[in-house]
Protein backbone atom coordinates (compact mmCIF):
# COMPACT_ATOMS: atom_id res chain seq x y z
CA UNK A 1 0.00 0.00 0.00
CA UNK A 2 1.46 3.36 -0.61
CA UNK A 3 2.59 5.64 2.33
CA UNK A 4 -0.02 7.86 3.66
CA UNK A 5 1.07 11.17 4.73
CA UNK A 6 -1.18 13.73 6.37
CA UNK A 7 -1.11 17.14 4.55
CA UNK A 8 -3.29 20.35 4.27
CA UNK A 9 -5.67 20.50 1.48
CA UNK A 10 -3.41 23.51 -0.35
CA UNK A 11 0.04 21.73 0.30
CA UNK A 12 -1.47 18.58 -1.37
CA UNK A 13 -2.35 20.57 -4.98
CA UNK A 14 1.60 22.16 -4.24
CA UNK A 15 3.09 18.53 -4.23
CA UNK A 16 0.46 17.18 -6.31
CA UNK A 17 1.88 19.89 -9.12
CA UNK A 18 5.06 19.64 -8.39
CA UNK A 19 4.82 15.73 -9.12
CA UNK A 20 2.52 16.33 -12.22
CA UNK A 21 5.59 18.28 -13.93
CA UNK A 22 4.88 21.36 -12.93
CA UNK A 23 8.01 23.61 -12.02
CA UNK A 24 6.61 27.28 -12.82
CA UNK A 25 4.49 28.84 -10.15
CA UNK A 26 3.52 32.14 -10.05
CA UNK A 27 1.11 34.20 -7.51
CA UNK A 28 0.11 36.56 -4.68
CA UNK A 29 -0.17 35.63 -1.07
CA UNK A 30 -3.94 35.74 0.24
CA UNK A 31 -6.04 33.82 3.03
CA UNK A 32 -7.01 31.15 2.50
CA UNK A 33 -4.57 29.28 -0.15
CA UNK A 34 -1.39 30.65 1.39
CA UNK A 35 -0.14 27.60 2.21
CA UNK A 36 -0.20 26.33 -1.38
CA UNK A 37 2.69 29.56 -2.16
CA UNK A 38 4.50 28.83 0.71
CA UNK A 39 4.81 25.36 -0.10
CA UNK A 40 5.77 26.22 -3.79
CA UNK A 41 8.26 28.77 -2.15
CA UNK A 42 9.86 26.17 -0.16
CA UNK A 43 10.02 23.64 -2.78
CA UNK A 44 10.47 25.45 -6.04
CA UNK A 45 14.42 26.17 -5.36
CA UNK A 46 15.26 22.96 -4.44
CA UNK A 47 14.18 21.26 -7.59
CA UNK A 48 15.18 23.47 -9.79
CA UNK A 49 11.75 25.10 -10.73
CA UNK A 50 10.49 28.30 -10.22
CA UNK A 51 8.19 30.26 -7.69
CA UNK A 52 7.84 33.89 -8.19
CA UNK A 53 5.38 36.11 -6.04
CA UNK A 54 4.61 38.68 -8.33
CA UNK A 55 3.64 41.88 -7.83
CA UNK A 56 0.04 41.65 -8.27
CA UNK A 57 -2.42 39.03 -9.14
CA UNK A 58 -2.86 40.73 -12.77
CA UNK A 59 1.22 40.24 -13.18
CA UNK A 60 0.94 36.49 -12.10
CA UNK A 61 -1.75 34.94 -14.43
CA UNK A 62 0.38 37.22 -17.67
CA UNK A 63 3.70 35.26 -16.27
CA UNK A 64 1.95 32.52 -16.33
CA UNK A 65 0.40 33.31 -20.15
CA UNK A 66 3.92 33.77 -21.20
CA UNK A 67 5.62 30.45 -19.40
CA UNK A 68 1.96 28.44 -21.24
CA UNK A 69 3.42 29.65 -24.31
CA UNK A 70 6.52 27.62 -24.20
CA UNK A 71 4.50 24.48 -23.37
CA UNK A 72 5.88 24.06 -20.00
CA UNK A 73 3.44 23.10 -17.27
CA UNK A 74 2.45 26.49 -15.22
CA UNK A 75 0.30 27.40 -12.62
CA UNK A 76 -0.81 30.14 -9.97
CA UNK A 77 -3.21 30.02 -7.20
CA UNK A 78 -5.27 32.75 -5.00
CA UNK A 79 -8.60 33.11 -3.36
CA UNK A 80 -11.71 34.64 -4.91
CA UNK A 81 -10.91 38.40 -5.12
CA UNK A 82 -7.77 37.51 -6.65
CA UNK A 83 -8.72 34.79 -9.04
CA UNK A 84 -11.39 38.39 -9.91
CA UNK A 85 -8.04 39.88 -10.84
CA UNK A 86 -6.98 37.61 -12.74
CA UNK A 87 -9.80 37.00 -15.11
CA UNK A 88 -8.43 39.13 -17.70
CA UNK A 89 -5.59 37.14 -18.19
CA UNK A 90 -7.36 33.93 -18.23
CA UNK A 91 -9.77 35.15 -20.96
CA UNK A 92 -6.23 35.62 -22.99
CA UNK A 93 -5.04 31.89 -22.14
CA UNK A 94 -8.32 30.94 -23.45
CA UNK A 95 -8.03 33.12 -26.40
CA UNK A 96 -4.69 31.55 -27.40
CA UNK A 97 -5.72 28.20 -27.02
CA UNK A 98 -2.97 27.45 -24.46
CA UNK A 99 -2.92 25.51 -21.06
CA UNK A 100 -2.41 26.28 -17.74
CA UNK A 101 -3.68 25.55 -14.15
CA UNK A 102 -5.75 28.32 -12.02
CA UNK A 103 -6.81 27.13 -8.17
CA UNK A 104 -9.19 29.21 -6.53
CA UNK A 105 -9.44 28.37 -2.91
CA UNK A 106 -12.42 30.01 -2.54
CA UNK A 107 -13.65 32.51 0.30
CA UNK A 108 -16.95 34.68 1.03
CA UNK A 109 -17.69 37.68 -1.22
CA UNK A 110 -18.53 39.56 -2.73
CA UNK A 111 -15.81 42.47 -2.74
CA UNK A 112 -13.01 41.54 -0.38
CA UNK A 113 -15.66 40.04 1.40
CA UNK A 114 -14.48 37.78 4.48
CA UNK A 115 -11.41 34.97 4.80
CA UNK A 116 -13.99 32.10 5.84
CA UNK A 117 -15.02 29.41 2.85
CA UNK A 118 -17.44 29.95 0.22
CA UNK A 119 -18.33 28.49 -2.97
CA UNK A 120 -19.86 31.64 -4.22
CA UNK A 121 -17.59 32.01 -7.11
CA UNK A 122 -19.16 29.14 -9.22
CA UNK A 123 -20.55 31.08 -11.77
CA UNK A 124 -17.70 33.10 -12.29
CA UNK A 125 -15.84 29.65 -12.69
CA UNK A 126 -18.34 27.60 -15.40
CA UNK A 127 -19.82 30.87 -17.01
CA UNK A 128 -16.61 32.66 -18.25
CA UNK A 129 -15.53 35.03 -15.96
CA UNK A 130 -13.49 36.46 -18.05
CA UNK A 131 -14.52 38.45 -21.30
CA UNK A 132 -15.83 36.01 -24.92
CA UNK A 133 -16.90 32.82 -25.45
CA UNK A 134 -14.60 30.27 -23.40
CA UNK A 135 -14.68 27.70 -21.30
CA UNK A 136 -12.43 26.13 -18.42
CA UNK A 137 -12.25 22.96 -17.62
CA UNK A 138 -13.66 23.10 -13.45
CA UNK A 139 -12.60 20.70 -11.17
CA UNK A 140 -14.42 20.49 -7.58
CA UNK A 141 -11.94 18.46 -5.14
CA UNK A 142 -14.39 17.35 -1.80
CA UNK A 143 -10.70 15.80 -0.20
CA UNK A 144 -7.20 16.67 0.72
CA UNK A 145 -7.25 13.09 -1.54
CA UNK A 146 -8.95 14.59 -4.13
CA UNK A 147 -6.86 18.06 -4.05
CA UNK A 148 -3.85 16.10 -5.32
CA UNK A 149 -5.42 13.70 -7.82
CA UNK A 150 -7.32 16.60 -9.29
CA UNK A 151 -4.32 18.74 -9.65
CA UNK A 152 -2.50 15.80 -11.75
CA UNK A 153 -6.00 15.49 -13.65
CA UNK A 154 -6.36 18.95 -14.42
CA UNK A 155 -2.80 19.60 -15.77
CA UNK A 156 -3.46 16.62 -18.10
CA UNK A 157 -6.67 17.46 -19.11
CA UNK A 158 -5.81 21.10 -20.28
CA UNK A 159 -2.94 19.43 -22.44
CA UNK A 160 -5.22 16.93 -23.86
CA UNK A 161 -7.29 19.67 -25.13
CA UNK A 162 -5.41 22.84 -25.05
CA UNK A 163 -7.37 24.75 -22.62
CA UNK A 164 -6.80 26.50 -19.17
CA UNK A 165 -8.22 24.21 -16.34
CA UNK A 166 -9.44 24.96 -13.12
CA UNK A 167 -9.17 23.83 -9.48
CA UNK A 168 -12.79 25.32 -7.33
CA UNK A 169 -12.00 24.36 -3.81
CA UNK A 170 -12.80 26.27 -0.77
CA UNK A 171 -11.46 27.46 2.35
CA UNK A 172 -12.72 24.28 4.35
CA UNK A 173 -10.40 21.99 2.10
CA UNK A 174 -7.43 24.03 2.01
CA UNK A 175 -6.93 24.28 5.09
CA UNK A 176 -7.98 20.66 6.36
CA UNK A 177 -5.69 17.87 7.01
CA UNK A 178 -6.29 14.35 5.80
CA UNK A 179 -4.47 10.95 5.12
CA UNK A 180 -3.12 11.51 1.01
CA UNK A 181 -1.12 9.29 -1.33
CA UNK A 182 0.59 11.02 -4.05
CA UNK A 183 2.48 8.23 -5.02
CA UNK A 184 0.28 7.08 -8.16
CA UNK A 185 0.58 10.78 -9.27
CA UNK A 186 3.26 11.03 -12.53
CA UNK A 187 4.43 13.26 -15.09
CA UNK A 188 3.35 12.19 -18.68
CA UNK A 189 4.74 14.81 -20.92
CA UNK A 190 3.08 15.13 -24.41
CA UNK A 191 4.39 16.78 -27.43
CA UNK A 192 3.45 20.43 -27.57
CA UNK A 193 4.57 21.16 -31.62
CA UNK A 194 2.52 24.66 -31.18
CA UNK A 195 4.98 26.02 -28.74
CA UNK A 196 6.95 28.39 -28.40
CA UNK A 197 10.74 26.75 -27.79
CA UNK A 198 12.89 28.41 -30.64
CA UNK A 199 13.05 27.56 -33.82
CA UNK A 200 16.70 26.76 -34.26
CA UNK A 201 15.82 27.57 -37.61
CA UNK A 202 14.98 24.42 -38.87
CA UNK A 203 11.16 25.38 -38.57
CA UNK A 204 8.58 27.86 -39.23
CA UNK A 205 7.63 30.15 -36.34
CA UNK A 206 4.80 29.25 -34.15
CA UNK A 207 2.47 31.90 -32.98
CA UNK A 208 0.61 32.23 -29.76
CA UNK A 209 -1.80 35.21 -29.99
CA UNK A 210 -5.42 35.88 -28.85
CA UNK A 211 -5.85 39.10 -31.84
CA UNK A 212 -8.09 38.66 -34.44
CA UNK A 213 -9.06 41.57 -36.47
CA UNK A 214 -10.30 39.49 -39.37
CA UNK A 215 -13.98 38.68 -38.22
CA UNK A 216 -14.31 35.48 -39.97
CA UNK A 217 -10.94 34.57 -38.72
CA UNK A 218 -12.35 35.57 -35.22
CA UNK A 219 -15.65 33.57 -35.95
CA UNK A 220 -13.25 30.45 -37.57
CA UNK A 221 -11.70 30.34 -34.36
CA UNK A 222 -14.85 30.45 -31.81
CA UNK A 223 -16.28 27.71 -33.72
CA UNK A 224 -12.81 25.34 -33.40
CA UNK A 225 -13.09 25.92 -29.93
CA UNK A 226 -16.45 24.84 -29.55
CA UNK A 227 -15.75 21.91 -31.33
CA UNK A 228 -12.83 20.86 -28.70
CA UNK A 229 -15.70 21.77 -25.58
CA UNK A 230 -18.28 19.78 -27.04
CA UNK A 231 -15.60 16.64 -27.35
CA UNK A 232 -14.68 17.52 -23.49
CA UNK A 233 -18.50 17.50 -22.44
CA UNK A 234 -18.80 13.76 -24.62
CA UNK A 235 -15.39 12.72 -22.52
CA UNK A 236 -15.01 14.11 -19.43
CA UNK A 237 -17.62 14.70 -17.10
CA UNK A 238 -17.29 13.15 -13.58
CA UNK A 239 -19.11 12.92 -11.21
CA UNK A 240 -19.80 10.49 -7.63
CA UNK A 241 -22.85 9.13 -7.25
CA UNK A 242 -24.29 8.03 -3.64
CA UNK A 243 -27.66 6.36 -2.65
CA UNK A 244 -29.21 7.71 -5.75
CA UNK A 245 -30.30 4.17 -7.12
CA UNK A 246 -33.63 4.45 -5.21
CA UNK A 247 -33.90 7.82 -4.17
CA UNK A 248 -36.77 10.11 -3.50
CA UNK A 249 -34.70 13.24 -3.00
CA UNK A 250 -31.89 13.98 -4.86
CA UNK A 251 -29.31 16.40 -3.14
CA UNK A 252 -26.76 17.60 -5.00
CA UNK A 253 -23.17 19.24 -3.80
CA UNK A 254 -19.60 19.74 -4.67
CA UNK A 255 -16.66 20.21 -2.49
CA UNK A 256 -17.19 20.99 1.47
CA UNK A 257 -21.03 21.00 0.70
CA UNK A 258 -21.03 17.43 -0.55
CA UNK A 259 -19.10 16.26 2.58
CA UNK A 260 -21.70 17.77 4.91
CA UNK A 261 -24.97 16.59 2.27
CA UNK A 262 -23.52 12.91 2.38
CA UNK A 263 -23.52 12.97 6.28
CA UNK A 264 -27.21 14.44 5.81
CA UNK A 265 -28.19 11.08 3.28
CA UNK A 266 -26.92 9.02 5.82
CA UNK A 267 -28.64 10.45 8.33
CA UNK A 268 -32.17 10.69 6.52
CA UNK A 269 -31.71 7.02 5.14
CA UNK A 270 -31.90 5.73 9.26
CA UNK A 271 -34.77 7.50 9.37
CA UNK A 272 -36.27 5.63 6.10
CA UNK A 273 -36.51 8.38 3.94
CA UNK A 274 -34.90 7.93 0.59
CA UNK A 275 -32.48 10.43 -0.06
CA UNK A 276 -29.55 10.46 -2.89
CA UNK A 277 -26.30 12.19 -3.49
CA UNK A 278 -25.16 13.67 -6.83
CA UNK A 279 -21.81 15.14 -6.16
CA UNK A 280 -20.47 17.00 -9.12
CA UNK A 281 -16.89 16.27 -9.64
CA UNK A 282 -16.37 18.24 -12.98
CA UNK A 283 -18.91 21.59 -12.85
CA UNK A 284 -17.85 22.32 -16.23
CA UNK A 285 -18.18 20.21 -17.75
CA UNK A 286 -21.52 19.76 -15.26
CA UNK A 287 -22.74 16.07 -15.41
CA UNK A 288 -26.15 17.26 -16.72
CA UNK A 289 -27.10 13.62 -17.98
CA UNK A 290 -26.89 11.97 -14.57
CA UNK A 291 -28.99 14.83 -13.48
CA UNK A 292 -31.51 14.60 -16.27
CA UNK A 293 -31.91 10.59 -15.49
CA UNK A 294 -32.28 11.12 -12.00
CA UNK A 295 -35.09 13.18 -12.58
CA UNK A 296 -37.24 10.56 -14.04
CA UNK A 297 -36.72 8.68 -10.57
CA UNK A 298 -37.17 11.65 -7.68
CA UNK A 299 -39.79 13.74 -6.47
CA UNK A 300 -37.30 16.50 -6.20
CA UNK A 301 -33.76 17.78 -6.12
CA UNK A 302 -31.91 19.59 -3.77
CA UNK A 303 -29.07 22.12 -4.53
CA UNK A 304 -26.36 22.79 -1.39
CA UNK A 305 -24.50 25.31 -1.83
CA UNK A 306 -22.55 27.75 -0.04
CA UNK A 307 -23.59 30.56 -2.64
CA UNK A 308 -27.21 32.18 -2.79
CA UNK A 309 -28.29 29.83 -5.48
CA UNK A 310 -25.67 29.41 -8.39
CA UNK A 311 -25.56 25.41 -9.25
CA UNK A 312 -29.00 25.59 -8.75
CA UNK A 313 -29.49 26.68 -12.85
CA UNK A 314 -27.43 24.16 -13.98
CA UNK A 315 -29.63 21.68 -12.12
CA UNK A 316 -32.58 23.35 -13.63
CA UNK A 317 -31.14 23.07 -17.38
CA UNK A 318 -30.15 19.57 -16.75
CA UNK A 319 -33.72 18.23 -15.85
CA UNK A 320 -35.19 20.18 -17.86
CA UNK A 321 -37.28 21.70 -14.90
CA UNK A 322 -38.97 18.03 -14.67
CA UNK A 323 -39.41 18.54 -11.00
CA UNK A 324 -38.64 20.60 -8.31
CA UNK A 325 -35.18 22.24 -7.02
CA UNK A 326 -35.16 24.12 -4.16
CA UNK A 327 -32.24 25.60 -2.30
CA UNK A 328 -30.63 24.91 1.01
CA UNK A 329 -27.41 27.23 1.56
CA UNK A 330 -25.56 29.25 3.53
CA UNK A 331 -23.18 31.86 2.87
CA UNK A 332 -20.70 34.73 4.12
CA UNK A 333 -18.22 32.09 5.17
CA UNK A 334 -20.78 29.51 7.00
CA UNK A 335 -21.70 26.37 5.96
CA UNK A 336 -24.94 24.53 6.18
CA UNK A 337 -25.45 21.74 8.89
CA UNK A 338 -26.80 18.43 8.52
CA UNK A 339 -29.65 19.21 10.50
CA UNK A 340 -30.45 22.15 8.01
CA UNK A 341 -30.25 19.94 4.83
CA UNK A 342 -32.26 17.15 6.91
CA UNK A 343 -35.09 19.85 7.79
CA UNK A 344 -35.05 21.24 3.86
CA UNK A 345 -35.92 17.66 2.86
CA UNK A 346 -38.57 16.67 5.21
CA UNK A 347 -39.87 20.20 4.16
CA UNK A 348 -40.21 18.86 1.19
CA UNK A 349 -41.25 15.36 1.37
CA UNK A 350 -44.24 16.88 3.87
CA UNK A 351 -45.74 19.34 1.07
CA UNK A 352 -45.43 16.66 -1.39
CA UNK A 353 -47.66 14.13 0.28
CA UNK B 1 -15.89 3.76 15.99
CA UNK B 2 -16.25 7.11 15.32
CA UNK B 3 -15.00 9.97 17.73
CA UNK B 4 -15.33 13.80 17.19
CA UNK B 5 -13.02 16.05 19.05
CA UNK B 6 -13.17 19.68 19.81
CA UNK B 7 -9.97 21.23 21.19
CA UNK B 8 -10.38 25.18 21.77
CA UNK B 9 -8.83 28.29 23.44
CA UNK B 10 -6.34 30.68 22.67
CA UNK B 11 -4.22 30.98 19.42
CA UNK B 12 -0.82 30.25 20.79
CA UNK B 13 -1.78 27.37 23.50
CA UNK B 14 -0.83 24.63 20.75
CA UNK B 15 -4.31 23.96 20.38
CA UNK B 16 -3.55 22.88 16.53
CA UNK B 17 -0.70 20.78 17.85
CA UNK B 18 -2.66 18.96 19.87
CA UNK B 19 -5.08 18.22 16.84
CA UNK B 20 -2.41 17.31 14.98
CA UNK B 21 -0.84 14.95 17.53
CA UNK B 22 -3.84 13.29 17.45
CA UNK B 23 -4.59 13.10 13.92
CA UNK B 24 -0.94 11.79 13.06
CA UNK B 25 -1.59 8.74 16.03
CA UNK B 26 -4.92 7.97 14.18
CA UNK B 27 -2.88 8.14 10.48
CA UNK B 28 -0.40 6.01 12.11
CA UNK B 29 -3.36 3.18 13.45
CA UNK B 30 -4.76 3.15 10.11
CA UNK B 31 -7.66 4.99 10.86
CA UNK B 32 -9.72 7.53 9.21
CA UNK B 33 -9.27 10.89 10.41
CA UNK B 34 -9.71 14.56 9.44
CA UNK B 35 -8.48 17.71 11.15
CA UNK B 36 -10.09 21.54 10.63
CA UNK B 37 -8.38 24.31 12.18
CA UNK B 38 -9.85 27.46 12.55
CA UNK B 39 -7.88 29.93 10.13
CA UNK B 40 -7.52 33.92 10.12
CA UNK B 41 -7.79 36.82 12.22
CA UNK B 42 -8.62 34.69 15.44
CA UNK B 43 -5.15 33.54 15.30
CA UNK B 44 -3.78 36.56 15.81
CA UNK B 45 -4.64 36.51 19.29
CA UNK B 46 -7.66 35.34 19.40
CA UNK B 47 -10.17 32.18 19.88
CA UNK B 48 -8.46 29.60 17.98
CA UNK B 49 -10.17 25.91 17.87
CA UNK B 50 -9.46 23.09 15.96
CA UNK B 51 -12.15 19.77 15.14
CA UNK B 52 -10.14 16.14 14.49
CA UNK B 53 -12.72 13.31 13.36
CA UNK B 54 -11.18 9.89 13.73
CA UNK B 55 -13.24 6.96 13.06
CA UNK B 56 -13.11 3.55 11.75
CA UNK B 57 -14.92 4.09 8.61
CA UNK B 58 -14.94 6.83 6.15
CA UNK B 59 -15.46 10.41 6.90
CA UNK B 60 -18.39 12.74 5.72
CA UNK B 61 -18.25 16.21 7.02
CA UNK B 62 -14.83 17.29 8.68
CA UNK B 63 -17.01 20.03 10.58
CA UNK B 64 -18.03 19.22 14.38
CA UNK B 65 -21.27 20.02 15.51
CA UNK B 66 -21.43 18.44 18.09
CA UNK B 67 -18.73 16.80 19.47
CA UNK B 68 -17.84 13.45 21.76
CA UNK B 69 -15.17 15.61 23.54
CA UNK B 70 -14.72 19.46 23.91
CA UNK B 71 -10.98 20.35 25.59
CA UNK B 72 -11.54 24.18 26.81
CA UNK B 73 -8.23 26.11 27.52
CA UNK B 74 -10.30 29.15 28.25
CA UNK B 75 -13.57 30.33 29.13
CA UNK B 76 -14.58 32.02 26.22
CA UNK B 77 -14.00 28.35 24.34
CA UNK B 78 -16.12 27.08 27.00
CA UNK B 79 -18.77 29.76 27.46
CA UNK B 80 -19.41 28.99 23.47
CA UNK B 81 -19.09 25.36 23.36
CA UNK B 82 -20.50 23.44 26.32
CA UNK B 83 -23.62 23.40 25.19
CA UNK B 84 -22.91 21.41 22.21
CA UNK B 85 -21.41 18.37 23.41
CA UNK B 86 -22.97 15.45 23.16
CA UNK B 87 -25.04 14.19 25.77
CA UNK B 88 -22.75 11.56 27.75
CA UNK B 89 -19.65 13.15 26.24
CA UNK B 90 -16.84 14.44 27.79
CA UNK B 91 -15.66 18.16 29.06
CA UNK B 92 -11.87 19.19 29.82
CA UNK B 93 -11.05 22.38 31.20
CA UNK B 94 -7.77 24.23 32.21
CA UNK B 95 -9.21 24.77 35.58
CA UNK B 96 -5.55 27.42 35.98
CA UNK B 97 -7.58 29.75 33.58
CA UNK B 98 -11.44 29.16 33.74
CA UNK B 99 -12.88 30.07 37.31
CA UNK B 100 -16.27 28.82 36.60
CA UNK B 101 -17.29 24.95 36.38
CA UNK B 102 -18.71 22.76 33.51
CA UNK B 103 -22.71 23.78 33.76
CA UNK B 104 -23.67 20.72 32.51
CA UNK B 105 -24.58 17.50 34.06
CA UNK B 106 -25.24 14.90 31.77
CA UNK B 107 -21.49 14.78 30.56
CA UNK B 108 -17.92 13.54 32.31
CA UNK B 109 -16.09 16.90 33.72
CA UNK B 110 -12.30 16.68 33.77
CA UNK B 111 -10.78 19.99 35.85
CA UNK B 112 -7.20 19.96 34.74
CA UNK B 113 -4.69 23.06 36.09
CA UNK B 114 -2.91 22.30 33.24
CA UNK B 115 -1.09 25.61 33.27
CA UNK B 116 -0.20 25.95 36.60
CA UNK B 117 1.43 22.21 36.11
CA UNK B 118 2.96 22.99 33.51
CA UNK B 119 4.22 26.39 35.06
CA UNK B 120 5.46 23.97 37.85
CA UNK B 121 7.52 21.78 35.57
CA UNK B 122 8.65 24.87 33.79
CA UNK B 123 7.26 24.89 30.41
CA UNK B 124 4.63 27.11 30.77
CA UNK B 125 3.68 26.73 27.02
CA UNK B 126 3.15 22.98 27.13
CA UNK B 127 -0.33 23.11 29.22
CA UNK B 128 -1.56 21.58 25.67
CA UNK B 129 0.26 18.33 26.39
CA UNK B 130 -0.58 18.35 30.04
CA UNK B 131 -4.50 17.95 29.12
CA UNK B 132 -3.27 16.16 26.10
CA UNK B 133 -1.84 13.70 28.29
CA UNK B 134 -4.79 13.05 30.43
CA UNK B 135 -7.06 12.98 27.45
CA UNK B 136 -5.09 10.06 26.39
CA UNK B 137 -5.57 8.39 29.55
CA UNK B 138 -9.34 8.60 30.42
CA UNK B 139 -10.49 7.82 26.26
CA UNK B 140 -10.02 4.16 25.56
CA UNK B 141 -10.41 5.23 22.08
CA UNK B 142 -6.84 7.62 22.33
CA UNK B 143 -4.57 5.14 23.61
CA UNK B 144 -0.73 5.79 24.19
CA UNK B 145 0.40 3.56 21.13
CA UNK B 146 2.09 5.34 18.24
CA UNK B 147 1.99 8.35 20.48
CA UNK B 148 6.26 8.35 20.25
CA UNK B 149 5.98 8.23 16.31
CA UNK B 150 3.68 10.62 15.89
CA UNK B 151 5.26 13.06 18.00
CA UNK B 152 8.35 12.88 16.23
CA UNK B 153 6.19 13.92 13.31
CA UNK B 154 4.53 16.91 14.46
CA UNK B 155 7.64 18.39 16.73
CA UNK B 156 9.41 20.29 13.73
CA UNK B 157 13.37 19.54 13.44
CA UNK B 158 14.47 22.46 14.98
CA UNK B 159 12.38 21.68 18.05
CA UNK B 160 12.90 18.08 18.54
CA UNK B 161 14.76 19.42 21.87
CA UNK B 162 11.29 20.19 23.06
CA UNK B 163 10.58 16.25 22.87
CA UNK B 164 10.95 14.83 26.10
CA UNK B 165 9.69 18.02 27.59
CA UNK B 166 6.31 17.17 26.06
CA UNK B 167 6.48 14.00 27.10
CA UNK B 168 7.01 14.68 30.08
CA UNK B 169 4.18 17.23 29.99
CA UNK B 170 1.90 14.44 29.34
CA UNK B 171 2.79 12.30 31.94
CA UNK B 172 2.29 14.79 34.09
CA UNK B 173 -1.18 15.32 33.08
CA UNK B 174 -1.91 11.33 33.20
CA UNK B 175 -1.01 11.65 36.53
CA UNK B 176 -3.13 14.36 37.72
CA UNK B 177 -5.78 12.97 39.90
CA UNK B 178 -8.68 15.06 38.93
Amino acid sequence: MAEKVLMKGNEAIAEAAIRSGCRHYFGYPITPQTELAAYMAKMMPKIGGTFLQAESEIAAINMVYGVAGTGKRVMTSSSSPGVSLKQEGISYIAGSDLPALIINVQRGGPGLGGIQPSQSDYFQATKGGGHGDYHLIVLAPASVQEMADLTALAFDLADKYRMPAMILADGTIGQMMEPVTLENIEYKPVEKPWAITGTEGKRKHNIINSLYLNPEMLEKKNLERFERYKTVEENEVRFESFMMDDAEIGLVAYGIAARVAKNAVTALRAEGIKAGLIRPVTLWPFPKKAVLEASDKVKAFVSVELSMGQMIEDIKLAENSKKPVVLCSRVGGMIPTPEQIIETVKNLEGGMD
Amino acid sequence: MTLEILFAGFGGQGILFSGKLLAYKALLEDRQVSWLPSYGPEMRGGTANCSVTISDTPIGSPIITKPDILIAMNLPSLDKYEDAVKPGGKIFIDSTLITRHVKRTDVEVYEIPATMLANEMGAPTLANMVMTGKLMSVVPEISRDFLEDALHKCVSARHQNLYDLNLKAMDIGAAYEC
